[in-house]
């Protein structure tokens, strides 16, 4: 064979591994690094924000100092400088959401290059309205008015605070309190702006909602805060994406999301998380620490979560749901993908309160290179839920052998009516499985990715038709060079 | 199409072919048959590029290309076959989904574009009648849960979508009812033509009452030791493989 076409193509492999690696050059508001009582009263303020968020805030720094980083996790815990950190950045220029004309070209077309499409005309024949989250602010949010007509509030974090303040008042922490852990802490005391979602009672929501979060400054942190609420009979599907520039040192993404969906409301949450995952050596990438759940807080509602994890240098996340109201469901589909020096510790946790809740979880771990992918997962059925079911599978895929594939199931009943089933598995991909596809024409690495995607199928077929496409497509991209 | 001369071959340092010369012309079908361990399946692997075999001496030109030099996929593009003896499961790759990317890999290779899902379709539609093969199997996962006579027809049925120049079937006839060896005979008899190549491997005479070969080859000990035509088979069959043994060992005595 030809060895220079061959070395040619590894670099531009090699090359090409995270293509969302960019830098925009824009003019940046970006607040002086540290954290302090006068920081938290700085965001608030650039926020404008009523004074009883101001103390919640404060409240949640006091918290965040008096708590201890955690030791339970299946990763070294990096040692991270709080106040070497900027807590506020955002593009100089102030785009006003009503006109796209009025938003920096320069932003306009790195959204382009994530192919985010703010242009509304394009945006998939009008089924998603998307807001894009740049750095610390909220820029863009497409099909408010279409959204209006039907009464659902899709806006940003920081609008939502002016425009709907009661709203935000009540339900605000109300599923992740300050006092939740370290990380869910600093988010209270600086978030910057995030996603705002109402849905009336009795309405589907017309499309698919979605956010893009993209970290560009340098030295900055991402804490963003989602906040969903379906109200009775809503339905509403929601997706998040998240890229960031390559750059050496880590950077930390310590977002919160609450979802709350009150009686025969459904709420769909995907996400597909693309950080940063620092280069082959394990230098830089995103420290994705994150605390997401969701209350099943009437009866007969459902909360599902799909994630599709591919990004971070190390990921640390399990998207729960509290079963509080009787005949609620909760699931948790999941494929973390991690490789070269990443870490993912995930999983869920399902709370089972009311009588006959219902929860399934499905999580796919790949790990490849020198990677550990940890699944964590808890089950919990209080004395008061008569016949809860819980349904676990996770299974492991290893690539290679220096790798690790971990689960740590817990299990608390405290009901005997309850049913609760686990399966597990572990498997390695087959050389007589890559060679057969190879007999066919079709190279190792697409070989690779043709086999990953159909040990995922389970949980891509639970995106949204669009966003699967891609999600088959970055786990494809993910695992390229780690062959052979 | 197809020329083979002194291959040597070995896996885990044991010397399994020890100088074979086959030559496969186009329009031909050769059988290649003998007893257990006598490297018939080896030969396929080896023709396939399976990494887990080394070529210790030995040269396969094939198409005027240096076979040995391609790699497996390669091979595939360049319009080798092999129909495997155990056709692996794929879980949650659907069979059709796996034949498109293989046959639009194997386009892109020949500098076409992909193929029109409509044509692609229609191509299916067309290839799965040829081998009676199930059209639910098609949309299922790639041999997930298949019985052993649905593997291997799911294996004529992709020879037919892939239309290769050179078909190695190696084993096919193993562990099929009358009605499935009949079957996929008739695939395969049906795809013959004059541009195209079979080597059958089979263990017994059955197969070739179905698709009846130009040539019949007894491999033994990693050679050819015998060449013929049908009634070779035939021969074999009657008086069994312990005949050849020994008339072969006696005739390598005598040399020495």
């Amino acid at each position: 064979m030809n060895n220079t076409n061959d070395e040619i193509l590894l670099q531009e492999l090699a090359e090409q591994e995270y293509k969302y690696g960019f830098t925009t050059d824009i003019e940046m508001d970006i607040a002086k690094k540290g954290l302090s009582e006068d920081m938290v009263r700085f965001i608030s303020a650039k926020k404008n924000e009523p004074e009883w968020l101001l103390e919640w805030r404060l409240k949640a720094l006091r918290y965040f100092h008096q708590m201890e980083l955690p030791t339970w996790q299946n990763f070294r815990h990096p040692n991270i400088d709080f106040q070497d950190i900027s807590y506020y950045a955002a593009p100089r220029k102030k785009p006003q959401v009503n006109n796209l004309d009025e938003v920096d070209p320069e932003l306009l077309s790195t959204f382009a290059k994530l192919g985010i499409p703010l242009d509304e005309q394009k945006i998939l024949a009008g089924v998603v309205a998307v807001d894009a989250v740049f750095d610390s602010v909220s820029v863009k949010t497409t099909f408010r008015e279409k959204l209006k007509e039907v009464g659902v509030i899709f806006c940003s974090f920081g609008e939502a605070v002016q425009e709907h303040p009661d709203l935000v008042k009540k339900y605000l922490g109300s599923v992740v309190p300050q006092t939740d852990n370290v990380y869910a802490a600093l988010n209270a005391a600086v978030f910057s702006d995030g996603s705002f979602v109402y849905i009336p009672k009795g309405v589907n929501c017309p499309m698919e909602l979605s956010t893009y979060f993209r970290i560009n400054a340098e030295n900055t942190g991402q804490f963003e805060r989602t906040l969903i609420i379906a109200d009775d009979g809503a339905y509403v599907s929601y997706l998040e994406g998240c890229t960031a520039p390559m750059r050496d040192e880590n950077q930390l993404h310590a977002a919160v999301v609450e979802l709350v969906a009150l009686e025969n409301a459904e709420i769909k949450y995907s996400t597909v998380q693309n950080w940063y995952p620092g280069d082959k050596n394990g230098v830089g990438g995103i420290f994705n620490f994150v605390t997401k759940r969701g209350i099943c807080k009437g009866n007969n509602s459902k909360i599902s979560w799909t994630q599709v994890e591919t990004g971070s240098a190390i990921t640390w996340k399990y998207p729960s749901v509290i079963l509080k109201g009787d005949h609620s469901v909760g699931e948790f589909y999941s494929v973390a993908l991690t490789r070269n020096y990443q870490m993912a510790d995930t999983g869920t946790k399902m709370i089972h309160l009311g009588k006959n809740t219902r929860s399934r979880i499905i999580s796919k771990g790949i790990s490849a290179g020198f990677s550990h992918n940890s699944y964590r997962g808890q089950v919990k059925i209080s004395p008061g839920a008569d016949h809860a079911r819980n349904f676990t599978q996770c299974d492991s895929l290893l690539i290679g052998d220096r790798c690790g594939a971990h689960t740590f199931p817990y299990i608390e009943t405290r009901n005997n009516s309850a049913l609760l089933e686990h399966e597990a598995t572990t498997s390695k991909i087959g050389e007589d499985q890559i060679f057969y596809l190879n007999q066919r024409g079709i190279n190792s690495e697409k070989a690779v990715g043709l086999i990953i995607n159909g040990y995922a199928k389970e949980v891509l077929n639970q995106l949204p038709m669009e966003f699967a496409v891609e999600a088959q497509k970055l786990l494809a991209i993910s695992l390229e060079g780690s062959v052979g | 199409m197809l020329s083979i001369r002194n291959l040597q071959a070995s896996i885990e340092d044991k010397q399994i072919l020890r100088g074979l010369n086959l030559e496969v012309g186009a329009g031909e079908v050769h059988a290649i048959m003998g007893p257990n361990g006598s490297g018939k399946s080896t030969l396929g692997n080896v023709l396939a590029g399976r990494e887990s075999y080394n070529v210790t001496g030995g040269s396969v030109t094939f198409d005027g290309k240096d076979l040995l030099s391609l790699s497996p996929e390669d091979r595939a593009r360049e319009g080798l076959f092999l129909a495997f003896q155990y056709p692996v499961e794929i879980p949650g790759v659907s069979n059709i989904n796996f034949l498109k990317t293989a046959v639009n890999e194997i386009r892109a290779y020949k500098g076409f574009s992909p193929m029109e899902a409509k044509d692609f379709l229609n191509m299916v539609k067309e290839k799965q009648g040829l081998v009676e093969f199930d059209a639910k199997l098609a949309n299922r996962s790639l041999n997930e849960g298949f019985s052993g006579g649905e593997k291997k027809r799911n294996e004529i049925f992709q020879l037919a979508m892939l239309q290769p120049k050179l078909s190695i079937l190696d084993e096919t006839d193993s562990g099929l009812d009358i009605d499935a060896l009949r079957i996929v005979a008739n695939g395969v008899n049906q795809l013959r033509s004059k541009e195209n190549a079979f080597i059958l491997i089979t263990h017994y005479q059955r197969l070739l009452e179905y698709i009846v070969p130009d040539f019949v080859h007894v491999l033994y000990k990693g050679r050819i030791v015998r060449s013929g035509t049908k009634e070779l088979a035939l021969e074999l069959e009657e008086k069994g493989y312990d005949w050849l043994k020994e008339t072969v060992d006696a005739e390598a005595e005598k040399a020495i």
